[in-house]
């Protein structure tokens, strides 16, 4: 290390494995992890949010598990909360989905009206 | 890069470590085998989270759930349920982490939710053996500042706008003694940290060691590179063996990532760090004895001045300060004077770490800014008394300090405020007491440990010390009279004029504190030959009162055969032959043994 | 540990250290603990030895070994007891727990039993304020104690 620039790149990289230890603040995201959730492939789906999230470098959000949802035959189910706490269930996702949720919902704000639950 | 959804935080602290949580690493790791999780959850062990209470302590990220008093069955459910399904063991959670069936995450729980965190910001939440973890939460990030951004007048400019008081106790303005050594001319400086933590019940500086040794390490080289020092010793008490390994890695580190050496950060400031082993001597606290300890000779003081900042370690100009003293340095040049200056008191700025202890629910470490009251301290962070008791007094300073009794529990604590009491801010050891400790039993500990570490120097320490311990176990013992009560306080006056080093001129501070709040005791000791709280064992008796079933069990027991009668008949004992050990009530079935 | 190795073993090691340490100034205490953990104790003889390695007088050393509660004259027993006496642990109780432990092993605080098992001490607060009253013995640790726990826990290390 040689210089500040060094040390704020090494920073930058450190950062991203522990800045899920903190306060609870911004958007939350909850994945379904029951043993539905976990039989139906919500592991995979996890981890591609986490994947995503850290990709991007986004800040703010946190990837967080829960038990069962309530409607098992739709899992994988994911719930993202916004900032005052409004809810929009995703159900039957993949990993591929979930990274679209990332970038659709999370980044630009846009709800995936197609992943959520149908009538 | 490593990716992971959960991080499991195992507190490393010695209080845990001690019930237990060394081993918890291994058996996290392989339950979680079991299930394929050791890529998607991390395991790290932290340093003290300060709810030692509580411990061990293990809090699950990025739910922040708190697990308490963690026991190997425990980790079973903690990694099947909350790391496999995600959900949080509700019943092995911490008891304030649970409100009406709401989980709190670790820092909305009281305990932690009241405090202000400067010092201890990383303890708990940083794996102090990982620099990288150290820099993510802005490490070394102040020291490249000041080299790279600041002139050396500047670094001192800053610490002596901040405010920030010496916190080992004397509460001697922090910049001014970078000043004098500044000032001062030589070839040759050296900075120096104590961390000689000889307080019984303060263990804040330990924590800071064990949690978050980089910072120590960060501070030390700023402290170095204002006075224009390139060499620094810490002085490290040999009974922290955690600290001492975890301080020893971090060197290591910094070193290999050269953040210590020759030319940091591309500047021309080198900077070298030791460490040097006390060897069991509280006088060693006390910066020339400490100095005179790090050259290799008896820790003994000797006058100032000179101060250490013109004449200190091997005769040349040191600044010597406290581990929770460098603690805040980073945080002040990362974020100002001014935003330090707006923590706290008029008179004392920022923020201070208590251990609290003794007879208090949530045993641990805390840090809260200047000005916030005992009450606050001790009933909405410390959680009160248990098992109903009343509260008496809480004892702040060791060996140094005082006593401060109900009355005064809703004064802001600041250096001042409690000098004025009578007490003193000292290391931040704060120890609970209820109505069944003696006062003049606590003040006699205090002495008794004086005695032991006066180190021998200078005369009123070393005797008068010792001839106020005889007084007080006199007392004790039931066989004081009115003219040693007058003659402890005269005495006492005259050991804290009369004495070399803060040692003996402090020494005092707890027989006068407790003479002057709790002067009916001394006089129930010597009048009434009474202990009213039932602790000096000889103003107490021993009875068997007529529940006895003869059932000759306490007479089975009893050391020194002193207790008589028949079986399935009264049972007596012989008081002048009763050493009051206590163990006939231990074992008494139907509980008709009484100490009174 | 260190009472596996012979005393001439011991010296060599000692040797190591004061070759390492000599030359740097305040090299005596380094070499004392060095010193502490191959002996197990800085006796006399030890002395000698680093004070002619060292050119310092004994009676130096002498002071010096005495003056730090680290450092002693005589080898601890096999197992050491030390119980905390910080002050938590003390408003907490830990002097009838000292009594109790002296009384059971029928050994005065601050000596060695003649067998060389035991030796009880008072220790200076560990800093495990949350666990008080505290014991320690060797490495392990007995926390939140009660008298009553006191006959189990050393029947323990008697029939070691």
């Amino acid at each position: 290390m040689k210089s500040l620039a060094d040390l704020a790149k090494l920073r930058e990289e450190a950062l991203k494995k522990v800045n899920i230890r903190g306060e609870r603040k911004g958007k939350r995201i909850v994945v379904g992890m029951a043993t539905c959730g976990i039989a139906a492939g919500a592991r995979p789906v996890l981890n591609a949010l986490v994947e995503e999230i850290q990709k991007r470098n986004i800040q703010d959000v946190e990837v967080t598990q829960t038990g069962c949802i309530g409607v098992c035959k739709l899992e994988p189910i994911i719930e993202v909360y916004d900032e005052n706490n409004e809810k929009t269930t995703y159900v039957e996702m993949t990993a591929e989905k979930a990274q679209k949720v990332i970038v659709d919902h999370i980044v630009n704000g846009q709800i995936v009206a197609e992943f959520t639950i149908q009538e | 890069m490593e990716l992971y959804r959960s991080h499991v935080l195992i507190c490393g602290g010695t209080g845990c470590s001690s019930s237990g949580s060394l081993t918890f690493e291994d058996k996290f790791a392989a339950a979680m085998a079991k299930h394929d999780l050791n890529k998607e959850v991390k395991l790290v062990k932290t340093g003290c989270f300060g709810l030692c209470e509580a411990g061990p302590i293990v809090v699950v990220y990025p739910e922040g759930a708190f697990y308490s008093r963690v026991t190997d069955e425990d980790i079973t459910k903690i990694v099947e349920e909350h790391l496999l399904k995600g959900r949080i063991v509700k019943g092995l959670l911490h008891g304030s982490a649970i409100d009406e069936e709401v989980t709190k995450s670790i820092n909305e729980v009281d305990f932690f939710k009241k405090q202000k965190r400067v010092a201890l910001r990383n303890c708990g939440i940083i794996n102090p053996e990982n620099i990288e973890e150290y820099i993510a939460f802005d490490g070394y990030q102040a020291l490249g500042k000041a080299l790279t951004e600041m002139t050396r007048e500047e670094v001192i400019e800053v610490v002596k706008a901040s405010g920030l008081r010496g916190r080992g106790g004397g509460g001697f303005p922090t910049g001014l003694k970078w000043t004098f050594a500044y000032n001062a001319q030589s070839e040759k400086k050296y900075v120096a940290c104590n961390a000689d933590e000889g307080d019984p019940g303060a263990f804040m500086d330990r924590s800071v060691l064990e949690g978050d040794p980089h910072v120590i390490i960060e501070a030390m080289a700023i402290a170095a590179y204002a006075i224009g020092a390139d060499e620094g010793y810490v002085y490290i008490r040999a009974e922290y063996p955690i600290a001492v390994k975890r301080l020893e890695i971090a060197i290591e580190q910094a070193k290999e990532m050269g953040l210590l050496g020759k030319n940091i950060f591309g500047t021309d400031f080198n900077f070298d760090l030791k460490i040097k082993l006390g060897a069991g001597a509280f006088v060693c606290g006390e910066e020339t004895a400490l100095i005179a300890s790090i050259e290799g000779e008896r820790g003994m003081p000797r006058p100032r001045p000179p101060f250490p900042a013109n004449k200190g370690i091997f005769g040349q100009p040191t600044v010597l300060n406290n581990v929770e003293t460098y603690a805040n340095v980073p945080q002040i040049i990362l974020n100002g004077a001014e935003w330090f200056a707006n923590i706290g008191t008029e008179r004392s700025k920022g923020t201070k770490v208590f251990a609290l202890g003794g007879k208090i629910n949530n045993t641990g470490l805390l840090e809260i800014p200047m000005g916030t009251t005992l009450r606050e301290v001790i009933f909405d962070i410390g959680g009160g008394i248990p098992n109903g008791k009343a509260f008496k007094a809480v004892q702040t300073g060791g060996p140094s300090g005082g006593c401060i009794t109900a009355e005064h529990l809703d004064t802001p604590i600041d250096y001042d405020n409690l000098i004025e009491l009578g007490s003193m801010m000292g290391s931040g050891g704060m120890i609970v007491m209820d109505e069944d400790n003696c006062m003049v039993d606590v003040a006699r500990f205090f002495l008794d440990f004086t005695v032991d570490e006066s180190c021998g120097k200078c005369t009123p320490c070393r005797e008068g010390t010792k001839r106020m311990l005889e007084m007080l176990d006199k007392i004790c013992e039931g066989k004081g009279t009115m003219q040693d009560i007058e003659d402890l306080e005269q005495l006492a006056y005259t050991i804290k004029d009369a004495s070399l080093c803060g040692l003996g001129q402090t020494a005092p501070n707890p027989v006068l504190s407790t003479l002057k709040y709790f002067k009916h005791e001394y006089l129930a000791h010597v009048e009434d030959k009474k202990c009213p709280a039932g602790v000096c064992k000889d103003l107490l008796a021993i009875t068997i009162t007529d529940k006895c079933i003869g059932c000759t069990m306490c007479k089975t027991v009893c050391p020194v055969n002193c207790i008589s009668g028949e079986k399935k008949g009264q049972h007596v004992i012989d008081q002048d032959a009763c050493i009051k050990c206590g163990a006939c009530i231990d074992k008494c079935p139907v509980k008709c043994i009484v100490k009174k | 540990m260190a009472k596996k190795l012979s005393q001439e073993e011991c010296f060599a090691k000692l040797n190591e250290a004061i070759e390492v340490h000599k030359g740097s100034q305040g090299a005596l205490m380094p070499i004392l603990h060095e010193a502490q953990h191959l002996f197990g104790a800085v006796p006399l003889d030890v002395q000698k030895v680093i004070s002619k390695a060292l050119s310092i007088p004994l009676a130096e050393i002498y002071g010096v070994v005495t003056f730090y509660s680290q450092f002693t004259l005589e080898p601890n027993g096999e197992f050491l007891i030390g119980v905390c006496m910080g002050t938590a642990c003390y408003v907490k109780g830990s002097g009838p727990i000292l009594d109790r432990i002296s009384r059971e092993l029928n050994l005065p605080v601050k000596t060695t039993s003649q067998d060389g098992k035991f030796t009880l001490i008072d220790t200076r607060c560990i800093g495990a304020c949350g666990l008080a009253p505290v014991i320690t013995i060797n490495d392990d640790v007995y926390g939140r104690l009660t008298e009553a726990e006191i006959p189990s826990i050393l029947a323990k290390y008697i029939n070691a």
